[in-house]
């Protein structure tokens, strides 16, 4: 399992040599990957199927109990067959349809990372790896959407897109630490099981707004539904893949992947449902005023995928086999229509459905396809489309509450959702004949065979539903049901019923409200104005406002005045501390002197008479002989308290540093009273914080020690060991022997710049 | 005495500060001196100071006689001071190269780089 994923990112690292290899045929070579990946997870269909989990586990960073585990369930299997069926004709699409590109090897790159980062999300078992793919999807796919890179706006959309993922993704982060506190393991395997101390554990709430968070953001539900279709800027093949079957279904496969330890509440059922409900109707609203060929399909996603969210808040036994149902059918007719949106735009030139008709004639392969895919898209028999379309309708009738809202939407949906349809698969193809851009004829095999495979598909399993319900989608259905099997099944006819009178009502007002698309757009102008208040404005507002609150904090903290950033240092550092120490409840202990002796206290009055004098000198020179003698006091300190051999450094140290301060200073101008009074009171007080601050530290922990002194080490060893008596010398010549020679580069560097800089002096007087 | 020292310290660092925040480079280096000596003063005293018992061995001895004073942070310390020192030649020269530039002791004047 771990090289399966693997192989995605290691042939992503060859495939640009692949590509000049293999030519226009490398979308074919490269594409055999996913195919080999697709039969691979085909092989755990019978063990999956009997009603088995597959946990595969690879040990990854041991010390932090962080393992690289896979599980297999129907869930995660539904998923992965569909990323690496789907991924097969995206490649090979993408081969044909991007030919010619400059950069199509690094397409290659990014889509191949993306499928492998897909796969590993829906795969992960473990919590922590299962963010880390979350992730790098939504960094692949930000390469993606952006892939035109010339094109600013396909930037800003990729950029838009990052963002409110990656953000989203921040709060999961956070989510899943909760949970998997609440759960006991970062294994979600564990986790599933332990659903009632997760409802019942007290972060439960805030646990499950952080992870609605993350997955609303992916997933594109109300209010974060903005960046999906400005994503439309990726090329086709990509919109296709995002859309169908990864990406924006992350969000829906985290909700699915946790409805067994989240679900079942009513904050649950509350949010999910309504959440889900909104987005449905505004997806397709916003989709049937759309001209542009990928908005209309684009904003009809997002109505699938609010679908999906409400059915899975549903969360009954039918709503959540419905929910897989959908899923499969809304990839499988999502993808052809995308890639039908490709044809057209490569083989006619056309990008809106205003541009569009009677191309019927030209095309007929895919205008058979596309009429298919729409079938299924409007849920009209014989489509699986209409099966996941009925048991929908019919989990919503049988919802836990909410029942009038949510079937009200759902009626709502399902006109528009036919009248959406009705745009797909009438517009284009029927009609007078409109001219277009380039003269039409029939997509190459490259292109076709994927809408051909997937509108297929939807007929087969909407003929039969038994053969996907009978497998995966039971399997499926019965993961996120927490492992207990589904007792219902699909079919294409429950006799007469509720659903089946919704449906028809659907159909035939879609088709009138289609009739009247164009006036019924010019009515619907007045949302252009209303979404100028939307959430993409608050977006645009938030990332104005960063900008410029990061203005205004550089121009306040990189003044460019070296004694500005000190005070920051010095001020930032003192606060902490002291808040810290506020915190812990530091205290300085009692102020004994009396061990002083009279000595001691001379030199010590000494030491800070002089630093004060060297302060308050107005002359360079006074300064000079007071840092001297601070210097002088600060060795008999060190002699004092037995460090003779840091004594006679010092005394050293302190001779040269007088000497050099002398000869260089001379010739340099006298103190100028530069800062006026106030200025110099504000610096103080700025000093006196920083050295009030080291004060308490160092009261606070003296004479505190957490842990033993590992200065004994050095004390036992330096004869038997270091064959030397002075155990500071032994230190510094043989246990740190390299710190010391590291001391002498640095000093050598020194060296060298003062010799290199008086040196640059004389050449230039010359 | 560790006490009386922390209050000395934290005079220094004060001092040190203080120094630094002035404009003229010449007391931003009087500063670096003092902070660096102050810096030196704290880990000296936060390992604890001990009188009169260096951490020297007998000969024929394997251990000092007694508890000694810690030879880690003298060892440090000692290292501290000679790096100390390099930084300060170096700084010290730089400043002085830098005032055959510009002309002036002021730091506000250096903040452009062509000169």
């Amino acid at each position: 399992m771990l090289y399966a994923i693997l192989s995605t990112f290691v042939l992503a690292a060859f495939s640009p040599w692949v590509h000049r290899l293999a030519g226009r045929y490398s979308g074919w070579v490269l594409a055999l990957l996913p195919a080999a990946l697709f039969v691979y997870f085909a092989s755990f269909l019978p063990a999956i199927n009997a009603g088995e989990t597959v946990v595969i586990v690879t040990p990854w960073m041991p010390g932090l109990d962080i393992q690289l585990s896979f599980l297999v369930d129907g869930l995660s299997l539904l998923f992965a067959l569909l990323i690496s069926g789907i991924g097969f004709f995206i490649i090979s699409y993408a081969g044909r349809y991007l030919e010619g590109d400059r950069d199509l090897g690094r397409f290659y790159v990014v889509m191949l990372s993306f499928m492998g980062s897909m796969l590993g999300l829906v795969l992960a078992d473990n919590l922590i790896a299962m963010f880390v793919f979350w992730e790098l999807t939504s960094v692949t796919s930000y390469l993606l959407i952006g892939y035109r890179n010339e094109d600013p706006k396909a930037r800003k959309a990729a950029l838009q897109g990052l963002i409110v993922t990656v953000g989203g993704g921040l709060a999961l982060l956070a989510g899943i630490v909760m949970l998997a506190i609440a759960g006991g393991s970062y294994e979600l395997s564990e986790i599933l099981n332990s659903g009632d101390a997760v409802r019942e554990h007290a972060l439960y709430l805030p646990m499950l707004i952080l992870i609605l968070l993350g997955a609303f953001t992916k997933s594109a539900q109300v209010p974060f539904h903005f960046w999906l279709p400005n994503a439309m800027a990726a090329p086709t093949p990509v919109s296709a893949y995002l859309h169908s079957a990864t990406m924006v279904k992350a969000g829906i496969y985290l909700l699915a992947r946790l409805n067994p330890s989240l679900g079942g509440t009513e904050v649950w059922f509350t949010v999910l449902a309504l959440f889900g409900a909104v987005t449905m109707f505004l997806g397709v609203f916003l989709s049937f005023r759309s001209t542009g060929i990928k908005s209309v399909l684009a904003y009809s996603t997002i109505m699938a995928l609010g679908t999906l969210t409400m059915l899975i808040g549903i969360g009954t036994e039918t709503a959540l086999l419905a929910a897989m149902t959908f899923l499969l059918a809304h990839s499988l007719y999502k993808g052809a229509l995308f890639l039908i949106a490709g044809i057209l735009d490569h083989e006619a030139g056309v990008k809106d459905f205003l541009q569009t008709g009677g191309l019927r004639g030209a095309l007929p392969i895919t205008s058979a396809l596309a009429m298919l895919s729409a079938l299924s898209l409007a849920g009209v028999v014989p489509m699986l489309g209409f099966v996941a379309k009925e048991a929908m309708l019919e989990s919503v009738l049988e919802a836990p509450g909410l029942v009038p809202v949510l079937t009200l939407l759902a009626m709502a949906s399902a006109i528009l959702g036919v009248a959406v349809a009705a745009i797909v698969g009438i517009r284009p193809w029927f009609g007078p004949r409109v001219e277009t851009p380039k003269r039409p004829h029939e997509a190459p095999p490259a292109l076709i065979a994927g809408p051909m495979v997937m509108a297929g598909l939807g007929l087969v399993f909407g003929l039969g539903p038994g053969l996907a319900d009978g497998g995966i989608l039971a399997a499926a259905a019965r993961a996120v049901n927490g492992g207990v099997p589904v007792e219902t099944y699909l079919s294409l006819w429950h006799g007469l019923n509720w659903p089946l009178a919704i449906s028809a009502l659907a159909l035939v007002t879609g088709l009138l409200l289609y009739s009247r698309w164009d006036r019924a757009r010019e009515r619907l102008a007045w949302v252009d104005i209303a979404a100028r208040f939307g959430p993409e404005r608050g977006y645009d507002r938030l990332m104005d406002g960063i900008v410029r609150i990061s203005e205004w904090q550089t121009r306040l903290l990189q003044s460019g005045y070296l004694r500005y950033y000190i005070m920051f240092i010095v001020l930032a550092t003192a606060v902490m501390v002291g808040v810290t120490a506020q915190i812990f409840d530091v205290s300085a202990g009692p102020l004994r002197l009396q061990d002083l002796r009279f000595y001691e206290l001379a030199i010590l009055a000494v030491m800070g008479a002089s630093a004060l004098f060297a302060v308050l000198s107005q002359s360079r020179l006074g300064a000079v002989a007071a840092l001297g003698a601070f210097g002088f006091t600060v060795a008999l300190t060190y002699v004092m308290f037995s460090a003779a051999d840091v004594g006679i450094t010092q005394i050293l140290v302190e001779t040269l540093t007088v000497i050099l301060l002398v000869l260089v200073l001379f010739r340099l101008p006298g103190f100028l009273g530069l800062s006026p009074r106030l200025i110099k009171l504000r610096d103080a007080a700025v000093a006196m914080a920083g050295g009030g601050m080291v004060m308490l530290l160092l009261l606070s922990t003296h004479n505190a020690r957490e842990f033993p002194s590992i200065a004994w080490y050095f004390i036992e060893e330096a004869v038997p060991a270091g064959q030397g008596r002075n155990v500071v010398n032994v230190i510094l010549v043989d246990f740190r022997a390299l710190d010391t020679l590291g001391e002498i580069f640095v000093l050598a560097l020194a060296a060298v710049g003062v010799y290199a800089m008086i040196r640059f002096r004389a050449e230039d007087r010359k | 005495m560790e006490i009386a020292m922390a209050f000395v310290i934290g005079g220094l660092y004060a001092a040190a500060i203080y120094m630094m925040l002035r404009r003229s480079i010449v007391k931003l280096v009087i500063g670096l001196v003092l902070l660096s000596n102050a810096a030196n003063l704290l880990i000296f005293t936060a390992a604890g100071l001990t009188r009169g018992a260096p951490p020297l061995v007998n000969v024929g001895d394997v251990l000092p006689p007694g508890p000694s004073a810690d030879p880690l942070a003298q060892a440090l310390i000692l290292t501290a001071i000679v790096i100390g020192f390099g930084v300060l030649a170096f700084a010290v020269v730089l400043i002085h190269r830098a005032y055959e530039v510009v002309g002036a002791d002021d730091m506000d004047k250096m903040k452009d780089t062509d000169t």
